[in-house]
């Protein structure tokens, strides 16, 4: 139990690090692709009641009526999904006309979002975010302001932020690599994943800064001295059943969502489930021994000054 | 002892009680049976921007607490079972252009519903601006039959049908008009009178435009001025137009206009299909955790998941009595909600184990282990908490539906973990010495 891991921490930065790299170069090769309701357009989900025609046939349909360019996917055993620019009403019956030609068809679903309503959400998807980050930092430095030493609180916060950061880079370079390969948008849900795996990632966070705050106190009442490292190693032993078993948990939960839940949320359970386990090995090989190096780092600067 | 077994046992009678209410109010229209969204029950939303440039800032929210009213009563005249129509301002911040949305549960037809709304026709008198009285139309385009107004020649009076208190259908009696032609007559409000004399009285022998919805009905000359707020709109109507146009401006003349901004509509089918998806997802994933917390923390593992079963049934209960309105997004959050709802027990669970560990009694351990995971659990459930809160800002309908979810979940199950988990451990009494109360309150593949 009390070995110190701490000693390997230089390694633990190699996978967080590697994988943010490689999110970011997705992010930077292949971008995000947002969805309607980001930035406006259309969805149209339909199916033929007896047999599905060809591709090229629902193309030469959308083609009569004038509504631009209508990327065409396959859905079910008989159903075409169309996404094309945001459509007025008559366009929309007119589209559905012109897919009538073809056989019976049946319109499952279908949404056309304004490009107002559109960009509105994206602006207030970017401020929520800053938002949540904002709140996370000041809540983190007021529930750590009794520990200051040896390393300052608004350190832990600055810490957890970090440690957000890389949560969600994960699960975004994720969607831009497969926004590349299979055309997956980003939604209004994927940002909600998205501020919920800051909510329950900054959780495995709090539970092992929450030890070492406890831990550091119980030495000072015993005026034991002891390396800030082995305590956080002490802290990370402690609490690694936890992490990991809540994280299970909610892995369990999640699988459940994303295997056999509807297939509007699907999505939205890749994300949380990736980001759920990026915020866990996070918390363990990322949070703490970035702790640990930020006061070596200071103690070394301090050290040098006495000199 | 007695004391603490009787706290369990009435704990497990409250939530039997709450079980059989979830269980009893769910009958299909009945009064407290589960609200679900268009997305699961089929249905047609719609967004229409409201366009308040031409309404005085002071007066908008009156125009449009009129304008929900008014397309409040054409919904429910067209028969749809629990409609919503709500206005809302939009921008990121607020501030941003006025919105009309309604629900429309179980409408797929959007073209229907789009054509219901929309058939309301906006009454506006305006009058012509000095040098345009002989260009008050545009020249006819090809392939038109009727020429369009000329936008640049009429000036709002700010008198719409806002201010109209009726309509009647007349028939002209031959002074003005052919007799017998079918005429509307309109009578003011109180306020709408008021502003009709002003502008008649202001505009004696000029002519006062009619407007149906934008466009340009008859342009009779103000004779003389009119102080009794009345009106007699005479196109070139049939009679049975003026009866449909009397209907309509008595069902409500729109104060504000507004267009479509945006549709989405999904079939009853696929909304079923999400539903059941939901639920099933939700009983496999919670059968697959039970047995996993069973397994690895054994005798505080069933209390765990007992207290879960209680924490499902007393959000199930909230949801039918607040109502809270299920989403696809929603079945989501409870779903996960679920899992977070664990994670107190696990700290608690993982804590009692330390306590034991160090020697203590289980009893002592137990209260020790709540006391010292309260501080992680409060801190981790206050960032759920604001997440959530500011989810629910952020959202649409969509997403709230699975902020509040998530939020009551993440405040419900902190509650469930520390009091219900809490009183059963502690009735059972198990005594750590003997062999099988060792057992009972180790974890994982330890003996």
């Amino acid at each position: 139990m009390n070995n110190n891991i701490m000693k390997f921490k230089n390694y633990f930065f190699i996978v967080p690090g590697l994988l943010s790299l490689l999110a970011i170069l997705a992010l930077l090769l292949w971008g995000l692709k947002p969805g309607i309701d980001l930035i406006g357009g259309s969805f149209m989900q339909v199916s033929y009641t007896t047999e599905r025609p060809v591709v090229e046939k629902i193309h030469e349909a959308v083609a009569t009526v004038n509504i631009g360019e209508a990327r065409v996917q396959p859905t079910g055993t008989t159903g075409f999904i169309l996404r094309q620019r945001d459509l007025t009403n008559e366009e929309h019956q007119n589209l559905l006309k012109a897919l009538g030609t073809l056989g019976t068809v049946h319109e499952d679903q279908f949404n056309s979002v304004g490009p107002t309503i559109g960009s509105e959400l994206m602006q207030k998807a970017w401020i929520a975010i800053a938002l949540v980050m904002i709140s996370i930092i000041v809540f983190i430095a007021f529930a750590f302001r009794g520990v200051s030493k040896p390393i300052a609180s608004w350190k832990y916060g600055v810490v957890a932020i970090i440690t957000l950061l890389h949560d969600i880079l994960i699960p975004t370079g994720l969607f831009a690599l497969l926004g590349f390969t299979h055309g997956a948008e980003v939604d209004s849900l994927f940002i909600v994943a998205l501020l919920t795996i800051l909510g329950i990632s900054i959780n495995d966070t709090i539970v092992v800064f929450d030890r070492i705050r406890e831990n550091l106190k119980k030495n000072e009442d015993k005026s034991r001295r002891e390396e800030f490292e082995v305590v956080v190693s002490r802290s990370i032993m402690q609490t690694l059943t936890r992490s990991l078993n809540t994280s299970l948990t909610v892995l369990i939960v999640l699988g459940a969502l994303y295997f056999m839940g509807p297939d509007s949320t699907r999505d939205f359970a890749l994300t949380l489930i990736v980001g759920m386990i990026a915020g866990t090995y996070s918390s363990i090989f990322l949070a703490s021994p970035l702790l640990v190096v930020w006061n070596n780092f200071s103690h070394r600067k301090l050290a040098k000054q006495a000199k | 002892m007695f004391a603490k077994r009787y706290i369990a046992v009435m704990i497990l009678v409250v939530a039997a009680a709450i079980g059989f209410f979830v269980y009893k109010t769910e009958v299909p229209g009945g009064n407290l049976a589960f609200k679900l969204g268009l997305d699961l029950s089929g249905g047609t939303h719609l967004v229409y921007k409201a366009d308040t440039s031409s309404i005085n800032s002071s007066e908008i929210n009156d125009a449009l607490g009129a304008l929900q009213t008014v397309i409040e009563r054409r919904v429910n005249a067209f028969g749809v079972g629990e409609p919503v129509v709500q206005t809302q301002q939009g921008g990121a911040l607020g501030g941003g252009e006025h919105r009309l949305i309604i629900e429309l549960p179980g409408i797929t037809d959007v073209d229907k519903a789009v054509a219901m709304i929309g058939a309301t026709p906006l009454l506006e008198f305006k009058l012509i601006k000095p040098g345009f009285e002989a260009s008050t139309t545009l020249p006819l385009a090809e392939g038109q039959t009727s020429p369009e107004a000329n936008p640049d020649a009429f000036v709002d009076t700010g008198l719409t049908g806002k201010y109209l208190s009726r309509a009647t259908l007349e028939f002209a009696n031959g002074t003005a008009q052919v007799s017998g032609t079918p005429t509307v007559r309109v009578d003011f409000n109180a306020e709408g009178t008021k502003m009709f004399a002003e502008i008649t009285t202001a505009n004696v022998g000029k002519q006062v435009a009619i407007f149906l919805d934008g466009a340009l009905v008859s342009s009779p000359v103000v004779q003389e001025k009119i102080t009794d707020g009345t009106a007699i709109i005479s196109g070139n109507f049939s009679a049975e137009e003026a009866k449909i146009l009397v209907r309509n401006l008595n069902l409500g003349a729109l104060p504000v206009p507004i267009t479509l901004e945006s549709t989405q509509t999904i079939g009853a089918t696929l909304g079923d299909k999400a539903l059941q998806a939901g639920v099933m997802a939700g009983i496999i994933g919670f059968i697959i955790l039970s047995i996993f917390m069973i397994l690895w923390y054994r005798l505080p593992g069933v209390i765990a998941v007992l207290s879960l079963v209680i924490y499902v049934a007393i959000m199930l209960a909230l949801f039918k009595l607040i109502p809270v309105v299920l989403t696809a997004a929603g079945i989501a959050g409870l779903i996960l909600s679920i899992g977070l709802a664990v994670d107190a027990n696990v700290l608690i669970a993982e804590r009692m184990k330390e306590e034991l560990a160090e020697g203590k009694k289980a009893e002592a351990a137990i209260r020790d282990g709540f006391n010292r995971a309260w501080l992680a659990i409060r801190d981790s459930n206050i960032a759920h908490i604001i997440a959530g809160v500011i989810l629910f800002w952020f959202g649409t309908s969509l997403i709230k539906g699975f902020a509040l979810v998530f939020g009551m979940g993440v405040v419900v199950s902190m509650l469930s973990a520390i009091t219900i988990s809490r009183s059963f451990l502690l009735a059972l009494g198990v005594n750590e010495k003997s062999k099988i109360g060792h057992f009972l309150m180790r974890s994982g593949l330890r003996k």
